[in-house]
């Protein structure tokens, strides 16, 4: 049975159907609907969910349930997400699994409340110190914040790694059908690593520093293989009109929506247009994308941002067609007109078809 | 011929790396003492902070999860809350607890957090080399307050434990010292009560060790008492300075 369903409120209520018992959160807009549908459900499954006096507060809690070895998440918003990257970075290092939304609003500063996706640089590229990175997901649906957020408690506990969720302001607001269908989840091997008590066992510890540079090293390197690992088998992408196309949209999220109308409206006039769509950003849909490579005579990123997905997809173009990018910035979202005019200006020369 | 002293269980076969006259080590045998004496060992999770101790998670024998610095608190709460039937403590240092940390500590302690934090004041940094800490004192001379700490610019020292005593859900607050045997049972017991305190569910409980830093103070081991006995201990509150509702205590 489909249910009508905000986005914010799909994403807590599958993280509870995941397994999710436990929330640690910092209200900011346009998240608040995360941890005020956490505070009222995670009773009645059992789980506590719990106000923290920051953000960063709210990412360390995220931090010592994910050691013990619960399935925990946090929400937020930009400026919060801001303020997590340290504990993202010890996440990461500390190999704690561990999910976390972050529902974009406009920046740089405090910014303002409508959508973006200029988040992308500090979800994607490891927005704290170190080298490294976490799991992006990024839905376009209601229905897709369900199902990847789902999802995404099972990476993290597989590859004992933060997941985000990135999502924008339109997404978090808006309401959809969708289905729960049952989770059955992962079989995923019991976490004999967690610092839950030593009950029976040798002590465990979870911690992320390193005394020599030699080790240091080590460790890089063996957090280097696993990210080699994730970018070799969690690629994730969809594709809209790319069988036959010869131009390409790339856009995830709201912006893939709207990119999705101006297709129609291309091809409308005879232009085959297709949209590539990332659900992972990071690792980034490469392999998806180099399939076409010898298809597509020119590409053009379409982000709510002064442009920074389209740094991943020139470094997989690669010179061998233009590449071009139309955003809008500060909580603006483009018209389907004004991306087609954008297409045209840019990658056929403003030459009508 | 029967042993009457033996190294407790609570603590691993890893001998301290603290500098000598550190009593970063004292603080460290009373905690695992008293995890050993309540048989919590195998039910403890405990919290490593960033500073001198931030290796203590290969000395205590318990479970340990290390945290960022200053964050040591938060980490102590996900945990509990993630597991309210383990007993989970931090290990800080001054600048950790009172300074980066002071945010996570006051609402931990506001929101009753079943935690137990050891709080270890040595009025300095000494994990990176001796620079001003929030208990630093009055004309005190470290790598960052050279001329000595000066209130009119760089302020006074916090007392945290008196602090703490005025916030709700703190249900135990103790300040001890370690710098002499009476100290030392003083400080244990207060360790052990704080402890208690957890596990009976009262709410927050807090314990502020006076410690050394000879290296940093820049004395020898001695002399490092003396100054903690004679340059500390009138500045600091001193003594159970707010003990459990249920045994008739109260805010200060
Ligand atoms: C975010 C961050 N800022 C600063 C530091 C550097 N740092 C490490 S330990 C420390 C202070 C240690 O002092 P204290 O907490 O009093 O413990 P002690 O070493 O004296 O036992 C500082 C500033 C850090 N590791 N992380
Ligand atoms: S630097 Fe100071 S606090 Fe750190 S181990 Fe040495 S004496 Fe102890």
């Amino acid at each position: 049975m489909a249910l009508l369903m905000k986005g914010n409120e799909a994403i807590a209520e599958a993280a509870i159907q995941a397994g999710c018992r436990l929330f640690y959160g910092y209200p900011i807009t346009p998240s608040t609907e995360i941890p005020e549908y956490m505070a009222k459900k995670m009773k009645d499954a059992g789980g506590t969910y719990l106000q923290a006096e920051s953000e960063v507060a709210a990412i360390y809690m995220v931090y010592g349930a994910g050691a013990v070895g619960e399935r925990v998440m946090t929400g937020t918003s930009s400026p919060g997400f801001s303020l997590m990257q340290e504990g993202i970075s010890y996440l990461f290092a500390a190999e704690i699994p561990s999910v976390i939304v972050d529902v974009m609003r406009g920046g740089p500063g405090l910014g303002g409340l409508g959508p973006t996706q200029a988040d992308y640089f500090q979800l994607t590229k490891g927005g704290g110190h170190g080298d490294y990175h976490a799991m992006v997901l990024a839905p376009a649906t209601v229905q897709e914040m369900v199902d990847l957020t789902k999802l995404s408690f099972d990476l993290a506990d597989a590859y004992r790694n933060p997941v985000i969720l990135a999502v924008d302001g339109i997404l978090g607001q808006m309401m959809e059908p969708v289905e729960f269908p049952s989770y059955e989840g992962q079989k995923l091997e019991p976490k004999a690593w967690a610092a839950s008590g030593a009950e029976g066992r040798p002590k465990n510890n979870i911690v992320s520093y390193y005394l020599t540079n030699e080790v240091g090293e080590a460790e890089n390197r063996r957090w280097g293989q696993k990210m080699a690992r994730i970018k070799a088998t969690e690629q994730r992408f969809a594709e809209y009109q790319m069988a036959d196309a010869e131009y390409a949209f790339v856009a995830f999220g709201t912006s893939s929506r709207i990119t999705e109308t101006a297709v129609d409206m291309l091809r409308e006039e005879g232009i085959k247009a297709g949209l590539y769509r990332p659900i992972t950003l990071w690792p980034f849909p490469e392999a998806g994308l180099a399939a076409r490579l010898n298809q597509i005579k020119g590409w053009i990123s379409i982000e709510l941002s002064a442009g920074q997905m389209v740094e991943d997809v020139k470094l997989v173009v690669n010179g061998k067609a233009p590449v071009g990018f139309y955003g809008r910035q500060g909580g603006m979202t483009p018209e389907p007109e004004d991306i087609v005019t954008a297409f045209k200006a840019q990658l056929l020369g403003g030459v009508q078809a | 011929m029967k042993p009457i002293f033996t190294k407790t269980a609570g603590l691993t076969e890893r001998p301290f790396h603290y500098c000598p006259g550190c009593t970063h080590g004292i603080i460290h045998r009373l905690i695992a003492e008293v995890l050993e004496e309540l048989n919590l060992i195998e039910k403890s999770i405990g919290i490593a902070p960033v500073g001198c101790a931030g290796f203590c998670e290969t000395y205590f024998a318990c479970d340990m999860i290390g945290a960022a610095h200053g964050r040591a608190v938060a980490v102590a709460t996900g945990a509990k809350r993630g597991r309210p039937d383990r007993v989970v403590f931090t290990y800080q240092g001054d600048g950790d607890g009172a300074s980066i940390g002071l945010a996570e500590t006051i609402s931990a302690a506001a929101r009753g957090e079943k935690i137990t934090s050891i709080f270890v004041n040595n009025a300095i940094y000494g994990m990176t080399g001796g620079q001003m800490a929030p208990t630093s004192l009055i004309g005190q001379k470290t790598a960052t307050s050279p001329y000595g700490r000066e209130a009119a610019t760089m302020g006074f020292p916090l007392d945290l434990p008196k602090v703490l005593t005025q916030v709700k859900g703190a249900a135990y607050v103790a300040s001890v010292s370690v710098d002499t045997p009476q100290a030392i049972q003083k400080a244990k017991k207060a360790i052990k009560k704080a402890f208690q305190v957890q596990l009976d569910g009262l709410g927050y409980s807090f314990v502020s060790i006076l410690s050394t830093c000879p290296t940093n103070w820049g004395v020898n081991p001695v002399e490092a008492l003396e100054w903690l006995q004679t340059k500390m201990k009138p500045y600091f509150a001193l003594g159970e300075l707010k003990i459990p509702a249920t045994e008739g205590g109260g805010e200060a």
